[in-house]
């Protein structure tokens, strides 16, 4: 469900930004612009839907507009031109005081890179403060808020002033205020850049633990790659306040739409991106609990594979059957075949789901000889991974990746 | 270089006179209202602080003292007004703190809202930096003729001048100080959709507190110079008793009269200095 639209939006720093606007359609350069009329591009032609309910990730170096396009959306900063609607109500419309209220209704506030928690308050004012601006009473806003200092992991903080806590403990505060405002969607502007690697991963882990129970749409400004991929469902790459390319993790690491995204993700570890789902195939050939043993081999030769899994008449995983010792058994009982195929000959292989990184998956290849078979939720067999697909996700070519690797 | 010389000389000395004789003819009542005012809160505050017997005054001081800023101060209130008492300057002490207390009154009244105004619109605050400046830097004397001119001898000229000397760094340091709110803090009480009022009183003046505190506590001591400097205009007080100590060569009288100066001055900084760091730091 689509939560925020934005349409054709741009954002010109500088007093000439109507006459930079057309230069910009043009097709003059950024920096051409700059020279000739001294405005500054913050965004430009952006056009994009946040869904309801995702981590939607802004991304790009410093000066590329991602932290402009984000104040834009509860116009912090004012629009050039364009439209952003939320809900179905144009935010771009809005006089103060409908922006005001909007801002009040839609954003949970926002979180800072540098917290921008208020110094003279203690822990428990500053979290209660979005409802203090609301006009909530005292009471129901401290209950509120200590219901969320709980959440985040700060009881027993709540009469400690910020300066008294760590970067890490302050963030949470950060978070905690935004969360206390009940509403849905929460902007984060490089939230975890100021704090330490390790605490940075905590608290990453802790907003996709937190997203899965409270559902918000989040929209997430970083210059981290590696955050980006963590976090988001989907990522907007920015360059020059264009969006240079927009999609999942595995989108754009499989699919990098130019040289500048391509230098971008170069350097990351695609075990830790890419998911058993995103890199398994169709199974080719299933063997079914019902097929007679020459039947199975049948089909292996056929397809030119060495093993096969097997599902039953419920299209439930059941094992995997390899060739050779399913040639030996058809050998040595030539005249007595059964009419089914002997358990004994009925791997029991561990089977992965669909969200295994794919670092795990590596780990349990190198215990099997064959292919490892890929469950949905329902355990029906959805895919085989091959060794082959492994090593062509971790490639770092992987526009020319499109070779089916087959398992020998 | 001759020439110089035949250049007709800019009667820029004439135009002021033209102009305070102008305002002196047309809005008399403006003046005389102001005179009246201000005597009449000069004259309550002075009357408030005389109620009783020195000592009761001298008990509420050494108490403030002692609760803001720390027992030392308190012990040094307590020695240094009673060294005061005993020199037999207690009424001219406390004429010059009514003084004192009387400009800082109108100081905030019309600094503070001047300060925060600066402080959140780019073009007050252009317009109003030269302005401060010149204030500044102005000798304090000459604004004692002025002030002679439109209210006649006495407290209020003083009191005028003391205001006109002395507000400038409150609205200087307000206005700093709610432009050095971190900007991320602004954003955020943005975000979740504050108003301009919870704006300035939620984040920005607590936030610049410290350094308003640090303008408030400026323009108390140079009010208080400033106060010294008044006794040139009638204004009754320490300052006269030093200026009159100048007149008359007698060193022993002009220092003991600038000792409770300095003592007064002490009390003062070290009370509002105190109040602006109080708190922020609050474990």
């Amino acid at each position: 469900m689509e939560k925020i639209v934005v349409k054709n939006l741009y954002k010109i720093f500088g007093s000439r930004a109507k006459q930079a606007r057309d230069l910009l359609e043009k097709g003059h350069s950024k920096n051409e612009i700059q020279d000739k009329t001294g405005a500054v591009i913050g965004v430009q032609n952006a056009n994009f839907t946040i869904n309801k309910g995702e981590i939607f990730v802004i991304m790009g170096l410093s000066g590329s507009g991602k932290s402009t396009l984000q104040r834009l959306l509860n116009r912090l900063l004012e629009p050039t031109s364009g439209t952003i609607t939320i809900e179905g109500e144009e935010i771009t419309k809005l006089n103060k005081k409908g922006l005001r209220e909007a801002r009040r209704k839609h954003f949970c506030g926002m979180v800072f890179q540098q917290f921008a928690i208020l110094p003279h308050r203690t822990v428990l004012e500053n979290v209660a403060f979005g409802l203090e601006i609301q006009g909530v009473s005292k009471e129901d806003r401290f209950a509120k808020a200590q219901k969320m200092i709980d959440v985040v992991g700060l009881s027993g903080n709540e009469q400690s002033f910020p300066t008294q806590l760590s970067g890490g403990m302050q963030q949470r505060v950060g978070l905690a205020r935004a969360l206390t405002v009940d509403a849905d969607i929460l902007l984060m502007d490089e939230a975890f850049s100021a704090l330490d690697p390790l605490i940075r991963r905590d608290m990453q882990d802790e907003l996709i633990e937190l997203q899965s129970k409270m559902q918000k749409t989040i929209v997430f400004v970083t210059h981290d790659l590696d955050e980006a991929l963590r976090l988001g469902d989907r990522i907007a790459i920015m360059k020059d306040g264009e969006i240079v390319q927009l999609g999942t993790a595995e989108e754009i690491i499989a699919k990098p739409a130019n040289d500048y995204v391509k230098a971008f993700i170069q350097d990351i570890d695609r075990s830790e991106v890419f998911t058993a789902g995103s890199i398994m195939q169709d199974p080719r050939e299933v063997a079914h609990s019902n097929d007679g043993p020459r039947t199975i081999l049948r089909k292996m030769q056929r397809q030119g594979i060495s093993s096969i899994f097997m599902v039953d008449s419920n299209k439930n995983f059941v094992g995997r059957i390899d060739a050779d010792p399913l040639a030996a058994y058809l050998k040595k009982h030539s005249e007595d075949v059964a009419q089914k195929i002997p358990s004994e000959l009925i791997e029991k292989t561990l089977p992965l789901d669909k969200e295994t990184p794919l670092q795990e998956v590596m780990v349990k290849i190198e215990q099997v000889p064959g292919p490892l078979p890929v469950l949905d939720e329902k355990k029906h067999l959805v895919g085989v991974i091959v060794r082959g697909a492994i090593i062509a996700a971790l490639s770092s070519h992987p526009e020319q990746d499109e070779t089916k690797g087959e398992d020998k | 270089m001759n020439f110089i010389a035949t250049i007709p000389k800019l009667p820029l000395d004439e135009w002021v006179e033209w102009f305070v004789a102008l305002l002196r003819g047309n809005v008399r009542w403006l003046f005389d209202g102001i005179r009246n005012g201000l005597n009449w809160v000069l004259g309550n505050i002075e009357g408030f602080l005389s109620i009783g017997h020195p000592l009761i005054l001298l008990g509420i001081l050494v108490v403030l003292a002692f609760v803001i800023a720390g027992w030392r101060m308190g012990v040094f209130t307590l020695l240094g007004f009673g060294y005061i008492l005993n020199a037999g300057l207690w009424p001219e002490m406390v004429q010059t703190l009514s003084l004192v207390v009387t400009a800082e009154i109108f100081i905030l009244a019309i600094g503070l809202p001047l300060g925060i105004w600066a402080g959140r619109n780019d073009k007050v605050h252009t317009t109003l930096r030269p302005i401060l400046d010149f204030l500044q830097t102005l000798p304090a004397f000459v604004y004692l003729i002025p002030a002679v001119m439109f209210f006649g001898i006495g407290m209020v000229p003083g009191a005028v001048a003391t205001l006109i000397f002395a507000i400038a760094p409150l609205i200087r340091l307000t206005s700093l100080g709610i432009r050095q709110v971190p900007k991320d803090l602004i954003e955020a009480s943005d975000a979740f959709g504050a108003d301009e009022v919870q704006k300035l009183f939620k984040v920005q003046l607590p936030v610049a507190r410290t350094t308003i505190m640090a303008g408030v506590n400026q323009s108390i001591m140079l009010g208080l110079s400033m106060v010294i400097i008044a006794a040139m205009a009638g204004a009754q007080g320490l300052g006269r008793e030093v200026l009159a100590a100048i007149q008359r060569v007698d060193v022993g009288n002009g220092f003991v009269a600038g000792l409770a100066v300095v003592i007064l001055a002490i009390f003062l900084d070290r009370l509002t200095a105190t109040f602006g760091e109080k708190k922020v730091t609050k474990p």
